[in-house]
């Protein structure tokens, strides 16, 4: 085990390679390019025996990837943003043919207007397509739930692939000191790959990806798959305790700060969630009863942990890094249909929207939010969404548009 | 033509005389695309994995039956090519490891319509040319979206009527030159054949198959239901494409390009287009001697060009 600053993109790199993925198909795009940069690198000066390709564009990518899985070997990929959506019809073709393969995907806002910066519009647009979904907060979770992706993937009670998620910038480029385990220690715990009967050879034929006619047949698949995605969850979790017993990092499928004695709870997901740690303490020594609810796991759904971890509260934030345009924050809405009717369920469900675009959410923000709870706690009201935007930005932005507008006037001169 | 390579098909008789593709598929009869598959297939043999693209031959296997002996991947109607990749991909790293011994391997064929191959795929058969895949594609050539009834597709040729194009003059564009465009990417090989000339197909085929790297074939494939014939007429149609120069059998290898079957005389082409309903309206109420004679004059001009090239 050797202890290393290393970026997110490195970690997911890294864990890659410990996997021993031994197909890449790759393209590239910022800010997920330094994994396949790194990768490539290892390839050419030998220090990773795996194949990389250069597909020529993302649809291509993941086709190729299904493919490789399909035919019986470890793959690993990886895209973001415009090439994920790029990547859309194939995302959700691969799951249905079962064949396990690891995506990372590193977060960022999706156009219009085109950003390069992150938000989980992106990864949530995946969110239906059968990929089961890892949503990490630190480099050194990048890294390790990469190695546990695999396992959850090639599980034989699962047979999926994974996607496991990290923000843009703020963890992809952002260097924290990670612990890169021993190649033998990981291959313990990820032995080398089974195709079981996912694979193309002479003496089996077999048909993938094939036509059904009629609704029987197709409902039929699309239940196996949701049932074998469901599967994901113990599976993830057996998984995780086994990672924790050899390696001594607990990865539960949903992470509590602090919630154990909370009266309220931000929810969120992703590495802002480490900024949410810092306001919950902040509070705490306020005497605020607070704390934080993070879904590792989107992709299958952990209810159970939910309900248990938020019972009693009396209100939560759920904090969007995603605009669901026309409805509102996505994780909302999803947490509100696991809590609806429960005994114990928290009576108030805030919304707030923010961190589009690569925005920050300040301290000062988590203390707002969670004073609109309190006070909704008291009145038994709920609040209605909240877009989180300052005065400032709004002057920032009016203050381009009337340069813009001087300058246009200047021009018709 | 490079005849160096003795051919093992000499004469009809020397043809598979048995399908190894099995009967009973949904395809329309008479279906010139399915006639091409049945005497590539022959000759590629079981050990073939076909990956597909949206299109007629999507439906050829529909769970849970094939009539393919071998394996099959239906990919999307743009990436056939990429699956070709990861499919080859696959096995190299499997042969190399020896996780699957050398007759495990598998020949890695590419199956697609004219609108995935001359358009949505395009970019991806592109990519994989460039990549040196080693595979085979087969592109049947219907000249339209015919799974989707027949719209216009890149390979429609100029006049013919289709779903989109039921105005007086039909369609008014012009097939797009596969062949040349992927001849552009100096690959191993690319052939033009028909199902109604199986002679120069197998040899084509038994061509491709010796060869590595990216070998593509694009089949004329008359097609009753999108060009409204008989679905007795295929043949005929078919050798009338053949027979009237509208369709040059030929072949690209190493920079050269040959006819492998120029017609002596020519028929006029208007004896193929007679035949398809899709034409009818160049022939009745009147005849339409500007786009006929334009269609004619452009195989005259595509033969003078190939003249000496014998
Ligand atoms: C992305 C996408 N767009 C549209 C379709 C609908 N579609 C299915 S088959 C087909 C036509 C394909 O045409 P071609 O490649 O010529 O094959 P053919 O149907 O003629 O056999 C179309 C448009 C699809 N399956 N996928
Ligand atoms: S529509 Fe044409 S190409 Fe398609 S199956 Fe029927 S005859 Fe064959
Ligand atoms: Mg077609």
């Amino acid at each position: 085990m050797t202890r290393a600053l290393i970026t997110g993109n490195q970690a997911a790199a890294w864990g890659a390679r410990l996997a021993r993925a031994e197909y890449v198909p790759a393209f590239p795009i910022t800010p997920q390019t330094e994994i396949i940069e790194t990768l490539a690198k290892w390839i050419d000066h030998g220090a990773m025996d795996c194949r990389m390709v250069m597909l020529e564009s993302e649809h291509s990518m993941i086709t190729a990837a299904g493919a490789a899985a399909a035919t019986g070997v470890r793959v690993f990929t990886a895209t973001s943003s415009q090439g994920l959506m790029y990547a859309m019809e194939m995302l959700y073709s691969v799951p249905g043919m079962r064949a396990p393969l690891v995506l990372v995907n590193v977060s960022r806002g999706l156009q219009t207007p085109l950003t390069l910066e992150p938000d989980h519009n992106d990864v949530l647009a995946a969110r239906d397509s059968g990929f089961l979904q890892i949503h990490c907060a630190t480099c050194q979770e990048v890294l390790d739930q990469t190695l546990i992706a695999y396992r959850l993937a090639e599980h034989h009670k699962v047979r999926l692939p994974v996607l496991v998620n990290l923000d843009g910038f703020y963890l992809s480029f952002t260097r924290e000191p990670v612990e890169i385990p021993e190649p033998a220690a990981v291959d313990r715990f990820l032995p080398g790959y089974d195709a079981e009967t996912t694979r193309f050879h002479a003496g089996e034929p077999v048909s993938q990806g094939v036509a059904v006619l009629g609704s029987s047949p197709y409902s039929y698949f699309r239940y196996e798959d949701h049932l074998a995605a469901l599967q994901g969850l113990p599976a993830y979790e057996a998984i995780a305790a086994e990672f924790a017993a050899q390696f001594g990092r607990d990865y539960a499928p949903v992470e509590l700060y602090r919630s154990d004695d909370a009266e309220f709870a931000l929810f969120m997901i992703g590495s802002f969630a480490t900024k949410a740690k810092d306001a919950v303490d902040r509070m705490r020594e306020a005497g605020w009863r607070v704390g934080l609810v993070r879904p590792r796991l989107l992709r299958p759904y952990p209810d159970a942990a939910l309900r248990r971890a938020l019972a009693g509260k009396r209100g939560v934030a759920v904090v969007d890094q995603n605009l669901s345009l026309g409805k509102g924050g996505i994780l909302h809405s999803e947490l509100a249909s696991v809590l609806y009717g429960q005994p114990d369920a928290p009576p108030i469900l805030a919304s707030f929207i923010g961190g589009l675009g690569g925005r920050d959410i300040g301290p000062e923000e988590f203390f707002e939010m969670i004073r609109i709870v309190r006070q909704a706690a008291e009145t038994g009201i709920t609040p209605p969404p909240r877009l989180l935007f300052t005065e400032n930005e709004l002057r920032e932005v009016r203050k381009m548009q009337a340069i813009a507008h001087v300058e246009r006037k200047e021009a018709a001169k | 033509m490079s005849e160096q390579i003795a051919t093992i098909y000499k004469r009809m008789k020397d043809l598979p005389s048995t399908h190894i593709l099995g009967a009973g598929t949904p395809m329309c009869a008479g279906c010139g695309g399915l006639q091409a598959l049945h005497e590539v297939y022959d000759i590629l043999g079981e050990k073939t994995v076909f990956v597909n693209a949206a299109g007629c031959m999507t439906l050829l296997a529909v769970y849970p039956f094939t009539p393919f002996r071998g394996s099959w991947l239906y990919t999307s109607m743009s990436s056939a090519p990429a699956g070709a990749q990861g499919v080859r991909d696959a096995l190299d790293i499997l042969l190399a490891k020896g996780r699957i011994p050398p007759e495990e391997d598998l020949a890695v064929a590419v199956l697609t319509g004219d609108g995935s191959a001359y358009g949505m795929g395009l970019s991806a058969t592109s990519g994989a040319i460039e990549r040196g895949l080693d595979f085979l594609y087969l592109c049947y050539d219907n000249e339209g979206y015919g799974n989707t009834g027949q719209q216009t597709s890149p390979a429609t040729p100029h006049g013919a009527k289709t779903a989109t194009a039921t105005g007086p003059a039909g369609f008014g564009g012009y097939k797009k030159d596969l062949f040349a465009i992927w001849a552009a990417h100096r690959p191993a090989y690319v052939a033009t054949v028909i199902g109604t000339e199986p002679l120069d197909l197998a040899r084509k085929i038994e061509k491709a198959k010796a060869m590595k790297g990216p070998r593509l074939i694009i089949a004329l494939a008359p097609c009753p239901t999108g060009w409204d014939f008989d679905p007795q007429q295929t043949v005929e149609v078919g050798k009338l494409a053949v027979k009237t120069g509208i369709w040059p059998l030929k072949e690209y290898e190493n920079g050269q390009v040959t006819h492998t079957k120029v017609p002596s005389q020519r028929v006029p082409v208007e004896e193929y287009l007679k035949k398809q309903g899709r034409f009818a309206h160049l022939f009745a109420p009147q005849r339409d001697e500007a786009t006929l004679a334009e269609i004619q004059a452009q195989v005259d001009a595509y033969w003078a060009g190939m003249e000496g090239e014998q």
